[in-house]
Formats: structure tokens, C-alpha cells, sequence
């Protein structure tokens, strides 16, 4: 497929917890890696995009790389900012404003699930009433929207559970990974039920990890490396009225598509394919149904056919349609900044036949991404070679 | 002695013989949102007026909070020994879907369609001794 931006170097720093190593010095770890399998020095890089959520502005991190005078710029796109580190970088290049930089993804979180202590809605002058009734909590968002799902598509808890259960034994293939021991989908539906019907093993939880991706032009690839990927499209997309998202008090009764199908359709669009033609997939797994969800709304299947797709193991490495196979959110934590460019970092060693023992077999072409997340946004990108 | 107040009279009025919820209506498209905005997000008027929305409604989708909140921004008791689930949920009213705590937690009582009415559930006693109340749904029967 034809594109006029490729991948040509890629780094990360292992996802995890890592004491006494801040966000910003996994970024530059993963900015010296990616250097090193371009085959460039930091010098070369004309420009550079960071992001990051919680963990310093990413441009500072010049002081630890070296002061070059490149232009550097920040950005911060809730969920999708990965995906936005990404897609500005690839349209500095195809607006011919450079011929060489860089996407940066970092990012370092607390414990426990993500709250927000400003109120989400307004108060008036008075108290948190969303917050401090006890909503405001991502993870009742989920479980609300899949227990609706599940009903109304026939999806089972056992499904929920082979979602997990896949992403922890794919997890347990990577070395990049944060939770490298696979759980049996006994041990996933045993865990504490945090949100009714998701468990504790079904989630992801916060976590950190840095990755960076250096692009070039297309026609200049060959300098960098044998195996260029094309960067086929990089979009993203916010809510329309209508859709459910995370964080809403209320709802309209209007039906309207969410932001994943927006973004899906565009990304497809600028590729000129379609979802019949990807090869490996990487979808939004902040926990196990978020993944089956997201299947349906990036166009892979239709509603409820997850449940047998599951079942037949279509969506593990040697399936149908592999997905997650670095193991996802659920075995890599989510560092918001990061996990988008994670995601692009496995398609890319996919893509290449360089992801080991989680290699997906018969020669990948095209690989797809998809992030989504507060307050309502999705970033997908296409890749192929 | 202390006596009963709403979390914040915004969105939750106990001034009446009944409880009630406070919404914004577009005076131009009709839309009602939860809690008043300035703008609204339908037709992206700017003319928005308040709202008593109805207090019996159905169960649209629900879940079982499991863990204590954290707080901030949690109000009501958190501590992991004494906290009991509670369930959450979206109850669709005449005029708009509103997300609610829900007085029962046991999965097995909740499902989706079921009559709801709108109740008030303690979060905390303030520095005067007040009850400090927030809006929650329980089972019309
Ligand atoms: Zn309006």
C-alpha cells in the first residue's frame, strides 16, 4: 500500500512498576533504543513529538538527550495521546515540513483505578455531587456498558474470561510485558468482582512504560532500514452527541454511533481497505469486555458473534484474526501516554516477523491499532508493509 | 439536632414534599441534560432553562461498585473494613437517562426494564451534624 511516511526505528522501556525510575527517563530510554534500531544518533532527528499524561512535559527531556535545537513539540490528548504523538508526527513529514523525527509515548501512574479529584460536572458552588455520591469511577463505565452489551448480544462471563486469559498468556510470550504469569479463566472469573460482571484479573491497571517510533519519508526509508512500515493512516476522533462515554451522569435517548466507529471508518477510508484485509489487530482492552466490544466497533464482526469467535479461538496468534497479542492493557498496564505507541511498536515487530514467540504466523501485511478512552475519544492507525 | 441536606441543591432538590432531580432544558431544541449546562450540546444554544425531571423511571443498565471510592472526590465512608457494595446505574426518566446510585447491590435483583423511583440515600454527617443526602433509585416495588 502506498504512504508517504514510514516507521523506520522503534524503542521501548519494559512496562511495569519501576521504583526510583521517573516517566520522563523511561521516555529517553526508549528514544536511545529507537535511535538505535533506526541506525541514527539523536543529532539526526529534525523534530520530535512527546506525550505524556502524569509524567512531566515530555520537550524537558531534551536535557537528558542532548540540547540540538530541534523542534520539539508536547501534546496531551487524554487516551489518545499516543495516538496524537503519532499523527502529528506523521503529518510534519507529509506536509514536507521534515524528512526525519519522532513519536514519544511515557508515562508513570499511581496505584489504583484513575479518579479525577476536579468535578467532572458543574457544581454550582457547591459540592462534588457526581464524584461524591461515588460515581466519577472509569470502571463502572465499563462494566455498565458491557453488562448492557451482554445481555442484549448473548455474551457470556465465560467469554469476559477468555479475553483475560488470552491477554495474560500472550503477556507471558513478551518480555516487554508487566504481567508475564497466564491466568486460567477459572482464576479470572474467581477473582474479586470489582464491578459486576468484570473482575479484578479482568482489568488493566494503571501502570508506566515509555516507547518511541522514528519516522521518516517513505522514498528515504532504505537509508534507515530493510524493513520499512508504511504508516497507511493515523486518526482520531471525538463523541458525537449521543454516544455513551465514560464519566456521563446522564444520557439522550437518542441512538448515535461512538467515537471508535468514527474513527475506524476514516482510518479504512485513508487506507483504502477494509477490516477484511487486516492481518493482526491490537483494540482497546482497558478490560475484557472493552476488547469485545471494540471488535464490533472497529468493523471486525458483527454484534454477538464474539461470543463464538472466542470460543473458536479466532483471536489468539495462529486465529482467524489475532488480537493483542503483546497481551494488551490487561497484561502491560496502561501508561496513558504510551499505550497507544505500544500498540503501533508490537504491530510494527509483527509486521517485520520480529515479535519472537508470539510471532502471528503466515506473514502479517497489514496490522491495525485502536486506542479509546476519557472523555470519549478513539485513535486508530493502520500500518502495513 | 441536624437535619437532612442535599449534597448540592444544583441537581438535587429536597426543599419539596418529595425529592427532586434538577435538569437543564434547551428552551431552542427541547434537550434535557443532567446536571444544567450553559451551552447546549445538541444544537450548541446558550439558552437553557432549569428543569424538575420525573422521579419514576426504568432500569436501563446497571452495575455493583465493588471497591470503595476514593476519596477525594468520594463523600460517603470508604474504609475498606466497614464499605459495602453499592449498585450504580442509568434509570431512564420521561425526559432524559440520569446515572444514580442504586439502593440494591445484589445482581440477582437488578435487571434491566424493572420500575425504579427516585430516594435519597445518607452520604455523611457534615460539621453541624447535618445528614447530608444524595439522589439514588430503588426497586417502585
Ligand atoms: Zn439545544
Amino acid at each position: 500500500m502506498q504512504s508517504d511516511v514510514a516507521i523506520v526505528g522503534i524503542g521501548m522501556h519494559p512496562f511495569g512498576r519501576h521504583e526510583g525510575v521517573t516517566g520522563m527517563e523511561q521516555g529517553a530510554h526508549a528514544v536511545r533504543e529507537a535511535c538505535k534500531d533506526a541506525g541514527i544518533s539523536w543529532q539526526d532527528l529534525q523534530f520530535a513529538v512527546g506525550g505524556s499524561a502524569a509524567a512531566g512535559n515530555p520537550d524537558t527531556m531534551v536535557s537528558m538527550l542532548g540540547l540540538t535545537g530541534l523542534q520539539f513539540v508536547n501534546v496531551n490528548n487524554g487516551c489518545a495521546t499516543g495516538g496524537t504523538a503519532l499523527s502529528t508526527a506523521y503529518n510534519t513529514i507529509k506536509a514536507g515540513m521534515a524528512d526525519l523525527g519522532i513519536a514519544i509515548g511515557f508515562d508513570k501512574h499511581p496505584r489504583g483505578a484513575f479518579a479525577s479529584d476536579r468535578p467532572v460536572h458543574p457544581v454550582d458552588g457547591g459540592r462534588d455531587w457526581y464524584g461524591g455520591s461515588g460515581m466519577a469511577i472509569n470502571p463502572q463505565f465499563f462494566a455498565i456498558k458491557i453488562n448492557r452489551y451482554m445481555g442484549k448480544h448473548g455474551i457470556s462471563h465465560q467469554t469476559l474470561a477468555r479475553v483475560a486469559a488470552k491477554a495474560t498468556r500472550n503477556g507471558s510470550m513478551n518480555p516487554m510485558a508487566w504481567r508475564k504469569q497466564p491466568f486460567s479463566e477459572d482464576e479470572i472469573l474467581q477473582s474479586q468482582m470489582l464491578a459486576y460482571p468484570l473482575t479484578q484479573y479482568m482489568f488493566c491497571s494503571p501502570g508506566e512504560g515509555g516507547v518511541a517510533l522514528v519516522l521518516s519519508r517513505s522514498d528515504q526509508a532504505h537509508k534507515y532500514t530493510n524493513t520499512p512500515i508504511y504508516l497507511n493512516a493515523a486518526v482520531m476522533r471525538s463523541r458525537r452527541f449521543g454516544s455513551f462515554e465514560v464519566k456521563a451522569s446522564w444520557l439522550p435517548k437518542d441512538d448515535e454511533v461512538g467515537p471508535t466507529a468514527d474513527a475506524s471508518r476514516a482510518a479504512f477510508e485513508l487506507a483504502g481497505i477494509g477490516p477484511e484485509d487486516v492481518d493482526v489487530a491490537q483494540l482497546q482492552d482497558t478490560e475484557s469486555g472493552a476488547e469485545i466490544m471494540h471488535m464490533a466497533e472497529n468493523g471486525f464482526c458483527e454484534d454477538g458473534e464474539q461470543e463464538f469467535m472466542l470460543e473458536r479461538g479466532e483471536t489468539e496468534i495462529n486465529g482467524r484474526l489475532p488480537i493483542n497479542t503483546d497481551g494488551g492493557c490487561i497484561a502491560n498496564g496502561e501508561p496513558i501516554g504510551a499505550s497507544g505507541l505500544r500498540q503501533v511498536y508490537e504491530n510494527v515487530l509483527q509486521l517485520r516477523g520480529g515479535a519472537g514467540p508470539r510471532q502471528v504466523p503466515n506473514d502479517p501485511k497489514v496490522a491495525y491499532t485502536h486506542v479509546y478512552g476519557a472523555p470519549g475519544i478513539s485513535g486508530v492507525t493502520i500500518l502495513s508493509k | 439536632m441536624g437535619q437532612q441536606v442535599s449534597v448540592n441543591p444544583f441537581v438535587l432538590d429536597i426543599d419539596g414534599d418529595e425529592p427532586c432531580l434538577v435538569g437543564g432544558r434547551c428552551v431552542d431544541c427541547g434537550n434535557v441534560t443532567f446536571p444544567r449546562y450553559a451551552g447546549c450540546p445538541k444544537c450548541a444554544g446558550s439558552n437553557i432553562e432549569p428543569i424538575e425531571l420525573g422521579r419514576e423511571g426504568t432500569l436501563w443498565a446497571w452495575t455493583v461498585q465493588g471497591f470503595p471510592p476514593k476519596s477525594p472526590p468520594y463523600l460517603g465512608a470508604n474504609d475498606a473494613k466497614d464499605f459495602h457494595p453499592f449498585g450504580v446505574g442509568y434509570v431512564e426518566l420521561p425526559e432524559v437517562i440520569v446515572e444514580a446510585r442504586l439502593t440494591e447491590s445484589e445482581p440477582g435483583k437488578l435487571k434491566e426494564g424493572m420500575a425504579m423511583k427516585l430516594t435519597m440515600e445518607s452520604l455523611f454527617k457534615d460539621e453541624e451534624g447535618n445528614d447530608v443526602v444524595t439522589y439514588a433509585f430503588a426497586p417502585a416495588e
